[in-house]
């Protein structure tokens, strides 16, 4: 701890931190553009000056950036004198002979940094008379905006995508006052965490293109608490609604979990929530009309369930409270996982693995601080977008340490800290069938199939601690390798081992944890982190059910004879004919979900099921982390909640339990009492009737404008805003002003703080955790007691005519809500099969030459993309594209080189 | 010509702990403009095994300063002067690679230094090894792409990198922190080119050779309306008057001295009442100006001030690396003030926008000295000439344009 002096009063604050970053933990309002708490200090753009004198009886002291000051003991500075503050008036000024007047226009308008500090500088007339310097923009892509008439060249927008995401598209161009902010030509920005760039930049020079579609001002939007649903990570968000359309998602931040950043397919896939496919009137389809009313859909359901014998399947993808009140519902017994048999094997083992395993598993921020990386058998960019961008930071840990603390240099100093150490990286090992963005960063790479992936980890284990078994029949190279992995991890203080469900194969998992408790076993402080499919995968695993070929079983050999669905689209979990063959042999399918899809054509019941933003729920995250999330704004009374739609049925049926529920609070408490692992979701936020002085924490900002007028058409007496009986939020902007409980913050905003900078004012220390705590309740301790797995396979064999078809995932695709929002449907690839490249060669395939296959007996026909990564005697089939249909894989494919279904382009040979 | 006598006599008797502290009893300061001892400055590298390698030695040849020819005649004319001061600087940091950063203008000199180096290599005095010493140095030249910047050494670091030339904020320094992470010493090339002379012929000599506390020689130039403008290598000391009159032999027929800087376009204006200030670091400053690199431009009473500022103004903004906000902003807003004050569309509010920018445009506000260097001719001019600023602004027209129409000054 130091002691500085500001104004003369002395105040502690905590050594090796900026005085920027002291100043503004202290809660004190000094400006600043180019500093940002995940970046680091530069001091471009000289806004953040406080005096500093040299000791108290200088009183002339001299300008100072505060970014760029380390804190020390002593130290004296003025934030109010007034050659400081008419220096930080004289920075805007500059900044406004170029800026254009655009703030009526702009979309950052309302929520935009330059506007904030411009009004905390002073600065309120313009003097430059001439003419300003103007910019052709770009385009970008579907996700970004580029107006560069606004730029204040605060360089914050390269450094972010180059140096923090790696993206390799967006640069710097010219000098002077000409900087140029851009790509090289027009075209789609790479990187899969673009849309960061929206709240980055403190102007609007890089705004979200879909909101755009549907524009609000952030003062005007209703917001609530998210958590994002389309991948595993649970990333926070805050998603904002108008006129009963969803308008954005925007970070919300969490010091655990997705810190500042989102990825986008989690900022931009919301879209299918205004999407024309909804669900949006409930369809009983034996009577005319189908649409009908909610209480006729109720009592036909009912009386299903009541005539028949009835099973549910539950989804990965609905929230915790949905699943569990379905098999509330249908009884233990009859509660099926509708999930594929290879991902509920793999999900059940990665839950497992985090249970009885010795290694705990780091949060995403502690991703970030670990010295030496393995990854076995995921393509993270893909997978778990965020994960991946944790270890771009996690892979700067090792140079940090060593080279930056023996220099003196500050890691906040960014230039200087990445000076000093170039391109030095710590240990990251990457073992996969395929090439993933990571590669880049990686000491070494292996390219194989999953079972040898799994055998190089095995050998890992194996040199780590004996105990854990030896691989017999390893080359010498990957020997060599292993041994080379197993030292890293050994050397390093924080050793993390990363894998996933992605790769369809066991093995690979019981490697990864075979490493992560050998390191344990020799005292080593390490992590494993495992990716789980969907944004529930987790959840479901830990409530437990049965297989959904057993579910199939059931219906087929007459145990049961209707069938509720809940959210899931079960042709992306079963083979077409499997499926068609169930289907056909229900008597009553109930479906409940958001979207329209080959599932809800077959319903003979459709209840429509509220999105995340029309809901409140629990997610629980690949960490175990259970996050609750909040309803945006209210709907139709036929639009609800799966659980609310089902709890209903259970009342109606007078399920005992059930009945006795009197709302969400009463569902999260049953859960909590029934299941002791997960009692914690009962703590992550407080129950419905908590209030702050007896008020309701507001979701609208208190400029929110409209209200009177907005139902005006419907009738001129404003109608009783309605109340949330679900939570201790307001539907409105009457509420409580101050900061509420983390998990409950709907909208980051402090008075002069307009933009996301005002998270600044919610942490305990700048960029650290959330005052209180950050949001989430880790659910999952490791027990340590878990044996060695002594599952070692055999190396992979091809077999003649055929192919070994491995998952390959996209960000942009692989993920079914987010690929219903057009901005993402742009960036969805077009199907494909990927071949190793020596074995199209012996194909006589070219490059988009279309190979024909049929796995399980259903048919594929797919345009070849020759890869030069996967190995041979096996191929790459993307999972969940538009235009492929699923398969589970891995599985073997049969060749079909005799159909030839469709003209053949003309090949070489 | 006695060549590379230096580098024989530091590898076989001296240890590079004595050649540093000879050159820090030698005075020597730095000849770029800075005026740093070089001595003091080498003593900042780590030496010793467990310094970071490889340790390089930067010759800034970018020699880019309005009015500054200086270095131009030693790159063209005795570039051997030079590598053989490198090498005895390497040797002293313990240094293994260097570079001569030339500025990408002197085509010849580059001719000449290719030539040069590669002699040196042929002859032994580069390369592994040099004259059995077990002392290695690796020389290079770079030519630049034409960047003023580049002559700020941690700016001239990053292009060597291949990067933008933006600075770098200091600390880390160069010594710590500098090519490629490693410690690295940037030293102008006539600083360079004393080092041979200081160690053939030692201390007392080379302290005796100037006329002031500040030691050794100095190239001085003169340019501007004088009889014979032209770059000489005197005493460190001689006056201003001296230089005018005894070697660049006073203003032309039919002009009239109105004042000078002292030592190129980012030195402040020093005018009649200094005539007899000596050329040295400490006089020039005390008179309120900066030797800088001691090449005079002179202003004549025919040129207009205001015009004579601008064209200052024009290049420091067209060469401002736009990385931070009153440099980048300020610089141009200035030029255009001036700008509009030739064409005689100045108002009384422009100067009170020139005064405020030459307050707050100092050292510690930008993130390099380019922008206080700019500040510097402009500050002094208004100081000095401010009635010829007025007189542009309530006559509505430059004094010194022969028609009432505007006529481009430069």
């Amino acid at each position: 701890m130091a002691t500085i002096y500001i104004d003369n009063k002395p105040y502690e604050v905590k050594a090796g931190k900026n005085l920027l970053e002291a100043c503004l933990t202290l809660g004190m309002d000094v400006p600043y553009f180019c500093w940002h708490p995940a970046m680091g200090s530069v001091g471009a753009c000289r806004q953040c000056a406080v005096k500093v004198y040299k000791d108290e009886n200088d009183t002339k002291g001299k300008l100072f950036m505060s970014c760029m000051e380390p804190v020390r003991d002593n130290l004296r500075i003025s934030i109010a004198d007034l050659e400081a503050k008419e220096f930080r008036a004289h920075v805007i000024g500059w900044l406004m002979t170029n800026h254009p007047h655009d703030c009526a226009v702009c979309d950052e308008g309302g929520a935009c940094h330059l506007q904030d500090m411009t009004v905390m500088s002073g600065h309120n007339y313009r003097e430059y008379r001439f003419d300003k310097r103007t910019y052709i923009n770009q385009y970008l892509g579907p996700f970004l905006n580029h107006e560069m008439n606004r730029c204040i060249q605060c360089y914050r927008c390269v450094r972010y995508y180059k140096d923090y995401a790696g993206g390799k598209d967006l640069d710097v161009f010219a000098a002077h006052n000409h900087l140029y902010f851009g790509r090289a030509e027009d075209g789609v920005l790479e990187s899969e965490f673009s849309g960061n760039l929206a709240e980055v930049c403190p102007t609007g020079v890089f705004t979200d293109k879909t909101l755009k579609q549907h524009y609000t001002r952030k003062w005007d939007l209703t917001m609530a608490p998210s958590v994002c649903h389309h991948c595993s990570l649970g990333c926070n968000t805050v998603a904002g609604e108008r006129y009963g359309t969803l308008r954005n998602i925007t970070n919300r931040y969490n010091g655990e979990v997705n810190g500042y950043f989102l990825c986008d397919r989690g900022r931009f896939g919301y879209e299918f929530v205004n999407s024309a496919g909804r669900v949006r009137k409930p369809l009983v389809r034996s009577q005319l009309p189908e649409a009908t009313d909610k209480y006729t859909a109720l009592r036909a359901a009912a009386s299903a369930i009541k005539a028949g014998r009835t099973i549910g399947i539950g989804s990965p993808r609905a929230s915790l409270e949905s699943n569990y009140v379905l098999r509330k519902l249908v009884g233990e017994e009859n509660f099926y996982h509708g999930v594929s048999d290879t991902e509920h094997d793999l999900v059940d083992m990665a839950l497992c693995i985090l249970r009885e395993g010795a290694a705990r598993t780091p949060s995403l921020r502690e991703v970030e601080k670990a010295d030496a990386v393995f990854i076995l058998g995921e393509d993270l960019t893909n997978t778990a977008p965020m994960l991946a961008l944790a270890v771009r930071q996690a892979v700067r840990q090792q140079p940090l340490q060593e080279s930056v603390a023996e220099a003196k240099i500050p890691v906040w100093q960014d230039a200087a800290v990445r000076e000093l150490v170039q391109n030095d990286k710590g240990p990251l090992f990457i073992a996969h069938y395929t090439t993933t963005k990571l590669d880049e960063l990686a000491t070494k790479t292996y390219f194989d199939t999953p079972d040898a992936v799994a055998r190089l980890g095995f050998a890992v284990a194996n040199l780590i601690q004996p105990d854990s078994p030896e691989v017999g029949g390893l080359a010498g190279e990957q020997q060599a390798l292993a041994q080379q992995i197993a030292d890293a991890l050994m050397a390093a203080n924080n050793p993390l081992v990363i894998s996933g469900t992605s790769s369809g194969n066991e093995r690979v998992l019981k490697a990864a944890a075979n490493i992560a408790n050998a390191l344990c076993a020799r005292e080593k402080a390490a992590g494993i982190i495992l990716t789980v499919p969907e944004c529930n995968s987790m959840g479901l695993a830990m409530l437990g059910g049965h297989k959904l070929a057993s579910a199939f079983e059931a219906v087929l050999n007459g145990y049961a004879d209707t069938v509720i669905i809940l959210e899931n689209d079960l042709h992306r979990r079963a083979g077409a004919i499997t499926l068609a063959k169930f289907l056909n042999s229900c008597k009553q399918i109930i479906v409940l979900d958001h979207l329209h899809n080959a599932t809800t054509e077959k319903a003979n019941i459709l209840l429509p099921a509220s999105t995340f933003s029309e809901a409140d729920g629990t997610l629980i995250n690949n960490e175990g982390r259970a996050q609750r999330f909040y309803q945006v704004y209210p709907t139709a009374e036929e639009l609800q909640e799966s659980w609310r739609w089902l709890a209903e049925l259970g009342t109606i049926i007078a399920d005992e339990q059930i009945s006795n529920w009197h709302g969400y609070d009463d569902i999260v408490k049953a859960i909590a009492e029934e299941i002791p692992e997960l009692s914690g979701v009962a703590a992550t936020t407080p129950a419905s009737d908590f209030r702050i002085a007896g008020q309701r924490i507001p979701r609208e900002p208190h400029r929110f404008s409209g209200r009177t007028s907005m139902l005006a058409n419907h009738n001129v007496n404003e109608p009783k805003p309605p109340t949330d009986p679900d939570s201790p939020l307001s539907y409105t902007m009457e509420g409580y002003r101050g900061q509420p409980p983390s998990s409950m913050i709907p909208f980051f905003w402090a008075p002069g703080w307009n933009s996301v900078q005002s998270t600044n004012k919610y942490q305990q220390e700048v960029g650290g955790h959330l005052k209180g705590g950050d949001p989430g309740v880790r659910l999952i301790e490791p027990a340590g007691k878990a044996p060695f797995s002594t599952a070692v396979p055999q190396n992979f064999i091809q077999i003649e005519g055929h192919l070994y078809m491995l998952p390959l995932h996209h960000t942009f695709g692989s993920e079914e809500l987010s690929s219903h929002s057009p901005s993402v449907r742009e960036r969805i690839p077009a199907p494909y099969v990927a071949l190793n490249a020596a074995d199209a060669v012996r194909m006589k395939l070219d490059e988009g030459q279309l190979l024909s296959f049929s796995i399980e007996g259903d048919r594929y026909q797919l345009p070849v993309k020759t890869s030069h990564a996967i190995p041979s005697g096996t191929a790459g089939l993307p999972c969940g594209l538009p235009g492929v249909q699923f398969a589970e894989l891995p599985a073997w494919a049969l060749l079909n080189r005799d159909i030839k279904w469709k003209k053949q382009p003309q090949t070489t040979f | 010509m006695g060549g590379y006598q230096s580098v024989r006599k530091v590898l076989k008797e001296m240890t590079p702990a004595e050649v540093q502290t000879l050159v820090k009893d030698s005075k020597l300061r730095g000849r770029g403009g800075a005026g740093f001892s070089a001595g003091l400055k080498w003593s900042f590298v780590p030496i010793g095994p467990d310094a970071a390698t490889p340790k390089y030695l930067v010759a800034n040849a970018d020699e880019m300063e309005p009015g500054t020819f200086k270095d131009r005649v030693l790159l063209e004319g005795n570039p051997h002067q030079l590598i053989e001061g490198m090498i005895v600087a390497a040797y002293a940091i313990q240094a293994s690679i260097s570079y001569v950063f030339l500025r990408w203008a002197y085509k010849l000199a580059a001719q000449e230094i290719t030539k040069a180096i590669h002699e040196a290599y042929e002859a032994g005095y580069l390369g592994e090894n040099i004259l059995g010493s077990g002392f290695n140095l690796e020389m290079h030249l770079h030519t630049g792409v034409g960047r003023y910047m580049c002559g700020e050494e941690t700016a001239l670091l990053n292009a060597l990198e291949g990067k933008r030339a933006n600075p770098r904020a200091k600390p880390p320094f160069p010594q710590v922190s500098g090519l490629f992470g490693k410690p690295t010493i940037v030293n102008n090339v006539e600083t360079l080119c004393n080092l041979p002379h200081i160690v053939n012929n030692g201390l007392e000599w080379y302290w005796g050779l100037s006329k002031s506390a500040d030691t050794g020689t100095k190239l001085y130039g003169v340019s501007g309306r004088v009889k014979t403008p032209g770059c000489w290598e005197l005493p460190m000391g001689v006056t201003i008057r001296e230089l005018l009159e005894e070697y660049a032999g006073g203003m032309q027929n039919g002009y009239l001295f109105k004042g000078l800087l002292p030592g190129g376009a980012s030195t402040d204006f020093l005018v009649e009442e200094h005539l007899d200030v000596p050329m040295d670091y400490g006089s020039i400053q005390a008179a309120g100006s900066r030797l800088g690199t001691g090449t005079m431009i002179i202003l004549d009473d025919q040129t207009c001030p205001v015009g004579f500022v601008h064209n200052l103004q024009h290049f420091f903004a067209q060469e401002s690396c736009g990385f931070c906000t009153p440099c980048r902003e300020g610089l141009p807003w200035v030029e255009k003030i001036l700008l509009a004050l030739d064409k005689g569309e100045g108002k009384p509010e422009h100067l009170l926008t020139l005064d405020f920018h030459t307050k707050y445009l100092g050292p510690g506000n930008t993130f390099c000295a380019l922008a206080p260097g700019a500040m510097e001719p402009l500050q002094s001019a208004l100081k000095y000439f401010r009635e010829d600023f007025e007189r542009h602004i309530h006559e509505h027209h430059c004094p010194w344009s022969k028609s009432k129409a505007w006529q481009p000054s430069i």
